[in-house]
């Protein structure tokens, strides 16, 4: 049995659902949210490098790289928002976060 | 090649097994090592695919440095975690509802891409580029420190304003804290640092 990229693309989306339906489930806490934005990216990366291993050329593994930076960079602002929330309000629920609408 | 499809749906399964439970734990904490499987799974499935460097950056970045970020925060943020949880059960069916339509738009362009015969150049994975015999690090370095320069350069630009920024977020100075003042002993003279006084023998001096 032949692993091919048709199997590579199919994890990816599996993965890519679960990311999606995990922000949907989990409304009220935003940690699990940002963990299911990390799922989505690292499922475009395994799309990225499966299509760059089958096509021979580097150029997808790069743009994973730098996918992987901007991930990196968005949780660590992310997490430090979320402490600044918390340490103002004492509490994440992001639902009732509306009073940054001012 | 057996060997390589009985890799293959081993780390598959974990992956997506993995990243059900991060979505579906209910203490965040197992959250998060749920996830640290998820990447090291994933990281595996690289390694299967020939992008060797990429895996092992997988494991660097996220499980020594994303995951225990998170790992931190979980821990120390006090939050009652059961009361972020209440919506779960209401939310379930909008996000089934989502996930399905999801599935569905993907196998469909996934058929209709497979049945144009797109990307069927080639049936086995080659990472290091096409004809290569360098290796997959040797071959990403040749194209990312020539022709990604710039595009380098500015990754390097986003992580040190991520850095800065999330510095500037969290940093608090709380009052009361005795810390040095650099600029105060720099500008400290004999003047201000001396006081010469001249007491009468049995008086002691004032503090």
């Amino acid at each position: 049995m032949i692993i091919g990229l048709a199997h590579y693309l199919a994890v990816a989306a599996i993965l890519f659902t679960i990311g999606v339906f995990g922000i949907f489930v989990n409304r009220k806490n935003i940690i699990v949210i940002l963990m299911s934005i990390e799922l989505i990216l690292l499922a475009v990366n395994i799309n990225l490098v499966a299509f760059s291993a089958y096509l021979g050329n580097l150029t997808g593994q790069i743009f994973a790289m730098f996918v992987l930076t901007v991930a990196a960079a968005e949780a660590a602002v992310g997490l430090a928002i979320l402490v600044t929330f918390f340490r103002n309000r004492g509490d994440i629920a992001v639902d009732d976060a509306s009073m940054m609408k001012g | 090649m057996a060997l390589q499809a009985i890799a293959f749906y081993l780390m598959a399964a974990v992956t997506v097994a993995a990243g059900f439970c991060v979505v579906s734990a209910r203490n965040p904490v197992h959250s998060v090592l749920w996830l640290i499987l998820a990447f090291f799974s994933a990281a595996g499935l690289f390694v299967l695919l020939g992008a060797e460097f990429l895996a092992m950056l997988l494991v660097v970045v996220y499980v020594g440095a994303v995951a225990v970020l998170f790992l931190f925060v979980v821990m120390m943020l006090d939050v009652d975690f059961a009361s972020l949880r209440q919506g779960f059960a209401r939310y379930m069916p909008l996000g089934l509802l989502i996930a399905a339509f999801l599935t569905a738009e993907m196998v469909l362009v996934a058929t209709t891409v497979s049945s144009q015969g797109a990307a069927k150049d080639s049936l086995t994975p080659m990472a290091s580029g096409e004809g290569s015999t360098l290796s997959n690090a040797e071959a990403i370095g040749r194209v990312l420190y020539t022709d990604y320069i710039y595009f380098f350069q500015a990754a390097g630009l986003v992580l040190l304003v991520a850095m800065i920024g999330a510095i500037v977020l969290t940093l608090r100075h709380k009052p009361g804290v005795k810390r040095q003042v650099i600029m105060d002993q720099v500008l400290r003279t004999p003047k201000t640092g001396m006081k010469l006084v001249n007491p009468k023998s049995g008086e002691g001096i004032e503090g």
